[in-house]
């Protein structure tokens, strides 16, 4: 009876995370490495970010936002938002007894991640066959722009190159106009598809004990989200070209100008049962049985004035009072919503999606919460990103010490 | 070569999702699971978006159906009556993973949820997906690709400054979803070996674009800064406020260029100094730059005015190969802007193995599919069969559950599958 009541009781105390019990090693900088760390972290992942002194990681050095506009290495906003919830240590890799150490940190580790230039980790000494001789079930994810492999192996890049490459500009803006940037998309498409590959990687683990080296070029990654311009182009040989907020078969189908300060809204309709419920939510009754709005193709050929039409109404009200209107109506409509209004959002508030934390340089921020809630094995953010070198004491002593008594 | 584990190969998935995370159920299928997607008698609506195969509209040649429903088996079922109701009852049985994207509340209401659900499969992960979450005060409002990349954030730094705020033409919003699905699908699964546990995995599509916004948030979490749309132009590089021009045109398209600071940016801004110096177009004030005192955060929108200027009219000089040769033999940060023929041709991912030719015997064709997302050393992640065709697998799937050909009849002419 005892016995069942104390299992009880911790059961309730706290719920096992999806990730409890694993340990990461990140030999890695900037986003598409890290990020995948902390996804990880926030599932209760024991996650230990390496950098050293001598080239902290990239987020901490060359990219605003600091706290306040005043530079710091532990100031840097990109750092904080891509490493919460881990441990910070700094190891010199061009020293022997630095690999040593990092060696004895793959063997405590579980999974490695790294985003170096393919070769790098081999020539630090820390290559995988080194990491499975310390530590044979280790699994190793190594995520770069072009793949472990192939003519282009050793290319470096950051995501907003890649972006392009990927052809996600070149169908972003107006067909009279520039193809616009959409900054390191890609990096987080990276992102998702590493925490993919490392939980499948678990999983087999789970299943076999054995580890493996995964090998995500973010190039490839980035392509999955093009296939369907990939099948235009080899099946009816057309390119997809950009064409603003156009749609083949919906309109009115753009975003349009509301009272403020450069605010705007989207209204998408798709149909004509929309279309009715759009004009009766405008006022706008008449344009309902006008031969120029009547059907979709009457729309699709008069798309300029319907968008003038509808703007005639949005301009006059708030974009946060039309998105209410029209979606209690049925209506597919949304707020261009700035960063300002993603932090005061009642939805992602209501998800709890920005976990505030103190983080002893910065003060009070956010970081991001996952974009799906677990009903058993909830997300817990409670740890600020770490200051550099922060944890070298709790992590050389204790967490090494710990597994090598776990171990013997 | 050892051969590759197909990881999820006893991994039975029901897919009811519409096309806002049909990447979800894919992107199982891609590790081996059985996936089969299940929709309406007489084909989801879904095959009805997009282009088509050679232009023609038809149910069974939607390329946008063929994209994301790839490595899927498919069966028809109606679930809002009693009979279909049953047969689901019995799938769940065997059934390791459900997909869904219902408006919240509807599968409850046809007793159909997930507490009724695990009843029957305790072990059940079951993944809703919607356009809000399943709760709050936006969970019965409506998403499209339009208004998801709106209320996500990521519109409005996209577009020319004197322009209203775009999306990407090709749709987003549904890949970012789908992949994050997968993602919240795949996690309880690793979970649920651990511990025999089931769950519910509730998405947000909104939350799910917002991830595609990088580090961004922290302009405004740090110092309330609101970026704004600046066409081809990168900000937040400098906290002197210079923008960064990234999107130059070339002779015979545009390439992506910007000026970096970091060892590798230095790097860059030399080399292109001496490629431009080769042609005799390299200004003297970039010639007698000392990079290494170059320092992007500090630099002045003027300064970068002036060497972008000189990028504008080397850049025009040269073709998009020409442009990405140069790059990849110098170590050099830059891509062109690629559409879809330059990827389908590019060496890299030719050499990587990336396609794949699937056969379409009904269209009497081959098409190439991407066949991985990224290469493990012990675990399959292929191209294994097309998309499937309206009720492909009814037999299949219905004959497990002790149904035969006579009962398939019956349950067609019901209109139950």
């Amino acid at each position: 009876m005892r016995h069942a009541l104390c299992a009880f009781s911790r059961m309730m105390e706290t719920a096992r995370q999806v990730f409890e019990g694993i340990k990461v090693a990140e030999f890695a900088a900037v986003a598409a490495g890290p990020a995948i760390g902390k996804h990880m972290a926030d599932h209760g992942a024991l996650v230990v970010h390496v950098e050293s002194y001598e080239r902290p990681d990239g987020f901490r050095l060359n990219y605003p936002p600091y706290k306040d506009n005043k530079y710091g290495l532990n100031r840097a906003g990109s750092f904080a938002i891509c490493n919460n919830n881990k441990y910070g240590v700094t190891i010199d890799l061009k020293a022997k007894e630095g690999v040593d150490l990092a060696l004895e940190l793959i063997e405590w580790s579980d999974v490695v991640i790294e985003n170096f230039t393919p070769g790098t980790i081999k020539k630090l000494g820390i290559g995988y066959e080194e990491m499975k001789r310390v530590n044979p079930r280790i699994i190793l994810f190594s995520t770069c722009n072009q793949g472990q492999t192939g003519p282009h192996a050793f290319h470096p890049g950051f995501g907003s190159h890649l972006s392009s490459l990927c052809g996600f500009t070149y169908v972003t803006g107006y067909p009279d106009r520039l193809p616009c940037i959409l900054g390191p998309y890609v990096d987080f498409v990276a992102v998702g598809y590493g925490v993919i590959a490392v939980t499948a990687a678990l999983e087999h683990r789970r299943r076999t004990g054995e580890g493996q080296w995964i090998d995500l070029a973010q190039y490839e990654a980035g392509v999955q989200f093009m296939i369907p311009a990939l099948l235009e182009y080899s099946t009816n040989h057309r390119v997809v070209e950009r064409d603003g907020n156009r749609h083949p078969f919906a309109a009115p189908h753009n975003t349009y100008r509301c009272k403020g300060d450069d605010r705007w809204c989207a209204i998408s309709v798709f149909n004509d049962e929309e279309w009715k419920a759009l004009c009766e939510c405008m006022g706008r009754d008449d344009l309902i049985s006008d031969p120029r709005f009547k059907t979709i193709p009457a729309r699709k050929k008069h798309e300029d004035e319907v968008d003038r039409e509808v703007t005639k109404w949005t301009s006059q009200l708030t974009a946060e009072e039309i998105f209410k209107k029209l979606q209690k109506n049925g209506v597919k409509a949304g707020i261009v919503q700035t960063l300002a209004d993603l932090f005061a959002d009642p939805q992602l508030k209501h998800r709890g999606f920005w976990a505030p934390l103190d983080h002893p340089e910065i003060g009070r921020c956010h970081a991001e919460g996952p974009p799906f809630a677990l009903s058993k094995t909830p997300f817990k953010i409670d740890r600020p990103a770490p200051l550099i070198g922060e944890h070298n004491e709790l992590v050389f002593e204790k967490f090494l010490a710990a597994g090598k008594k776990a171990k013997n | 070569m050892e051969e590759k584990v197909k990881l999820l190969k006893d991994c039975r998935v029901l897919d009811f999702t519409n096309e806002t995370a049909f990447l979800c159920g894919k992107i199982l299928g891609d590790l081996g699971a059985d996936v089969v997607k299940v929709e309406k008698p007489g084909g989801d609506e879904s095959r009805n978006l997009g282009s088509f195969f050679q232009d023609t509209p038809h149910p069974e040649k939607n390329l946008y159906w063929f994209s994301y429903n790839h490595n899927k088996r498919g069966i028809t079922l109606n679930i809002e009556t009693e009979t279909g109701r049953e047969i689901l009852r019995k799938l769940v049985e065997n059934t390791d993973i459900v997909l869904e994207t219902f408006a919240p509340g509807y599968l409850e209401k046809l007793g159909l949820g997930y507490a009724a659900l695990s009843e029957i499969n305790p072990k059940l992960v079951m993944t809703s997906v919607t356009p809000f979450g399943q709760s709050g005060p936006y969970k019965d409002y409506k998403g499209s690709d339009l208004v998801l990349t709106a209320m996500s954030g990521l519109m409005s730094s996209l577009g020319d400054p004197d322009k209203p705020p775009v999306r990407p033409t090709l749709p987003q919003s549904y890949m970012w979803i789908g992949m994050h699905a997968a993602m919240g699908t795949l996690m309880p699964y690793y979970h649920r070996g651990m511990t025999g546990e089931g769950q519910h995995v509730d998405v947000s599509g909104q939350a799910g674009v917002i991830w595609a916004l990088n580090h961004s948030p922290s302009f405004y979490d740090l110092n309330k800064e609101v970026p704004r749309r600046e066409g081809s132009f990168i900000t937040g590089r400098s906290i002197t406020g210079a923008i960064f021009r990234a999107v130059y045109p070339c002779k015979d398209g545009y390439v992506t260029y910007v000026i970096y600071g970091g060892p590798a940016g230095k790097r860059t801004n030399r080399r292109l100094v001496e490629w431009m110096d080769s042609k005799g177009m390299a200004p003297d004030d970039l010639k007698n730059k000392d990079w290494d005192q170059f320092d992007i955060a500090t630099v002045t929108q003027e300064e970068v005015d002036r060497i972008e200027d000189a990028c504008m009219k080397f850049f025009r000089t040269v073709t998009k190969k020409e442009f990405f040769e140069h790059v990849l033999e110098n170590d050099m940060l830059g891509y062109p802007v690629a559409t879809a023929k330059e990827i389908l041709e590019d060496e890299q991912l030719r050499a990587r193995g990336l396609w794949r030719e699937v056969e379409h015997e009904e269209l009497g064709t081959k098409i190439t599919y991407p066949a991985f997302f990224t290469v493990f050393s012990s675990i399959a992640c292929d191209s294994w069969r097309r998309a499937p065709l309206i009720g492909e697998h009814n037999r299949e799937i219905y004959g497990e559950i002790g149904l035969d050909d006579s009962d398939i009849l019956r349950l067609k002419r019901a209109n139950v599958i």
